[in-house]
């Protein structure tokens, strides 16, 4: 469907260099407002994450850039094209996608899935028999092709689906959630497959609600809550902006002590923050945050930490992630 | 390749090869049944019952009468249920649909590709039935009297395509599955029992002109206008009718699945 040819008309017709461009993008489930008119631009080879929790709208947005739904407002350009339904073939083509939910053909092994798959993008003989064994390879999976999918783990499901996702050699790919659910050991493995894909200059965009996970990959991410975009920057950036760098962790659950501590940590800790379970205490230094917990009586589980993204998440919106 | 309605040929063909893997395992295991149920049919009606009717009916025995109407259904049952339950399978509790949609398939690939391989059911069903019934006119049986007979395979294609489509529409439209159960007792029963399969549908007042406007009893007659070489305006009309649905059906059916899909 689009040959070689095609494909460097494609280039030289595109004057944007973004990856992907975003202006006031806007979706609406009838009342419900998912996308609230955000703004972002990907450039091209970038590790692009969207952080927050469920429902904050990263899906929704998602599903706009690979087109499974429509665009209500504001504009939404991909590989310089514009995402209305004439380009969606085209935009399509150089897109990989990973789903959040597990969309792999049950009845099948992870080698017909592929073998299917790759009929969409044109392959076909030798040519698709070496690509099916290249990506088998490349997600590990090269020594059980023939294994019913049904048979597979949530983590090796998830690389038959990124191999799935790799079947058109894809400009960017995009993945919703994709360790969500997963073992911490399935998940490093992932996040291994994902780094390498990265280094070989694929545009990866990626949402989660793992700060850590955004934390480790991304070279940019921005951060969304309600439907709209709340920061936006490098990891590193983020939490120099928003956060104190240490962070002094109290598991205390009574109310009493809470307000003993809150009063008594005064302006020793740049910021405070109440979670269900524990206090969090914000400073420029660490030893300054646990001598003045220890000065105060001590007692209650704590612990020093640097800050991270999951504190920028709690600074601007108030609530956790999860 | 691309079709009127910006079908891409190559991805609907993917579509069907994905239904061809998944059938090719257990194939024996699908086709089997397809060459008893004409055998059954032939038997306990054709055989059975046509047994207290020597009289048989216009002017033909019974089983003459009775195996080109069954036939047309059987390539109504093999097409209807390709689009019925197992399409909503695949769309809904597999995410297959989802799946195909973020390749560059398109909703109307995709629709395309289902539709040729319940037509490609619908043959092996219909096509089946009609080499038992030759097999058994060989012996006597005079079900098929006329050349013209050879025409089957592409009559039972277009009756394929129509019924197809018609499921498509169902389909695409339904939410739960449950809702099968009214399109199976109220419209593909009284289809079967209405068309003039077991007897001439002007058995009830105003038959023929209510029949005329059901689908299969247009299948039925250009299946028993083939088989006994009654080939005439009556038989190319009802072609035209059945032609002029799937044209229709055909346009309406990626509209739908647009609808339902891309929201």
């Amino acid at each position: 469907m689009f040959s070689s040819a095609d494909r460097v008309l494609v280039a030289l017709s595109s004057t944007d260099d973004a990856a992907i461009r975003a202006r006031g993008l806007t979706k609406r489930y009838g009342e419900r407002c998912a996308v609230a008119g955000i703004d972002f631009t990907v450039a091209r080879g970038e590790f692009f994450g969207f952080l927050g929790p469920n429902g904050a709208g990263k899906s929704t947005t998602m599903r706009m850039i690979y087109r499974a739904t429509p665009v209500d407002d504001g504009s939404l350009h991909i590989l310089g094209h514009e995402a209305v339904p004439a380009n969606d073939r085209l935009i399509k083509a150089r897109l990989g996608v990973v789903p959040q939910e597990y969309n792999l053909d049950e009845r099948m092994t992870a080698r017909e899935i592929l073998e299917v798959f790759s009929r969409f993008y044109g392959l076909h003989g030798e040519a698709r028999r070496q690509r099916v064994r290249e990506l088998l390879d490349f997600v590990e999976l090269g020594d059980r092709p023939d294994a019913f999918v049904t048979t597979l783990s949530g983590g090796l499901k998830r690389r038959v689906q990124i191999a799935r996702g790799l079947l058109g050699d894809p400009d960017i790919l995009v993945l919703d959630e994709p360790t969500t659910g997963l073992d911490p050991r399935a998940r490093r493995s992932l996040w291994d497959k994902l780094i390498a894909l990265g280094e070989r200059g694929t545009t990866i965009v990626l949402t989660t609600h793992y700060m850590d996970e955004a934390e480790k990959l991304c070279d940019r991410l921005v951060v969304m809550d309600e439907g709209r975009i709340v920061a936006e920057g490098t990891p590193k950036g983020l939490i120099a902006e928003h956060v104190p760098p240490h962070v002094l962790e109290v598991v205390v659950p009574e109310v009493r002590e809470r307000k003993r501590l809150a009063a008594d940590f005064g302006a020793l800790a740049l910021a405070q923050v109440e979670l269900a379970d524990r206090m969090l205490f914000y400073g420029v230094e660490s030893e300054a945050l646990l001598r003045r917990y220890f000065e105060l009586g001590g007692g209650a589980e704590a612990l020093v930490r640097g800050a991270n993204l999951e504190d920028v998440f709690l600074a601007l919106t108030g609530h956790g992630l999860s | 390749m691309r079709l009127p309605g910006d079908i891409d040929l190559r991805c609907a063909w993917g579509v069907f090869m994905r239904n061809a893997t998944d059938y090719k395992r257990n194939w024996w295991f699908n086709i089997l049944p397809n060459f008893f149920e004409p055998l059954l049919y032939l038997l306990g009606l054709g055989v059975g019952l046509g047994y207290y009717m020597r009289d048989g009916l216009e002017g033909q025995g019974f089983i003459a009468f009775l195996a080109p109407g069954l036939m047309a259904s059987a390539a109504m049952n093999g097409a209807s249920f390709e689009t019925t339950y197992n399409m909503f399978v695949r769309m809904t509790f597999a995410r297959l649909y989802d799946a195909y949609l973020a390749t560059p398939a398109q909703i109307q690939d995709i629709a395309f590709g289902d539709l040729l391989w319940a037509v490609f059911r619908a043959l092996i069903y219909g096509v089946s039935f009609a080499i038992v019934v030759a097999l058994m006119s060989i012996f006597g049986a005079g079900i098929i009297t006329s050349p013209w007979a050879l025409l089957l395979p592409p009559a039972l294609l277009l009756i394929g395509v129509m019924f197809a489509l018609i499921g498509q529409v169902y389909t695409s439209m339904i939410r739960v599955i449950d809702m099968y159960s009214f399109y199976y007792t109220l419209w593909l029963t009284p289809l079967f029992l209405f068309s003039g399969i077991f007897y001439p549908v002007d058995r009830f007042a105003h038959g023929e002109v209510i029949a005329w406007f059901t689908p299969l009893y247009h299948a039925v007659r250009v299946c028993r206008g083939l088989c006994h070489g009654q080939v005439d305006a009556a038989l190319a009309g009802s072609l035209l009718w059945m032609a002029a649905v799937s044209a229709l059906l055909m346009a309406l059916v990626p509209r739908l699945l647009r609808r339902r899909f891309f929201r």
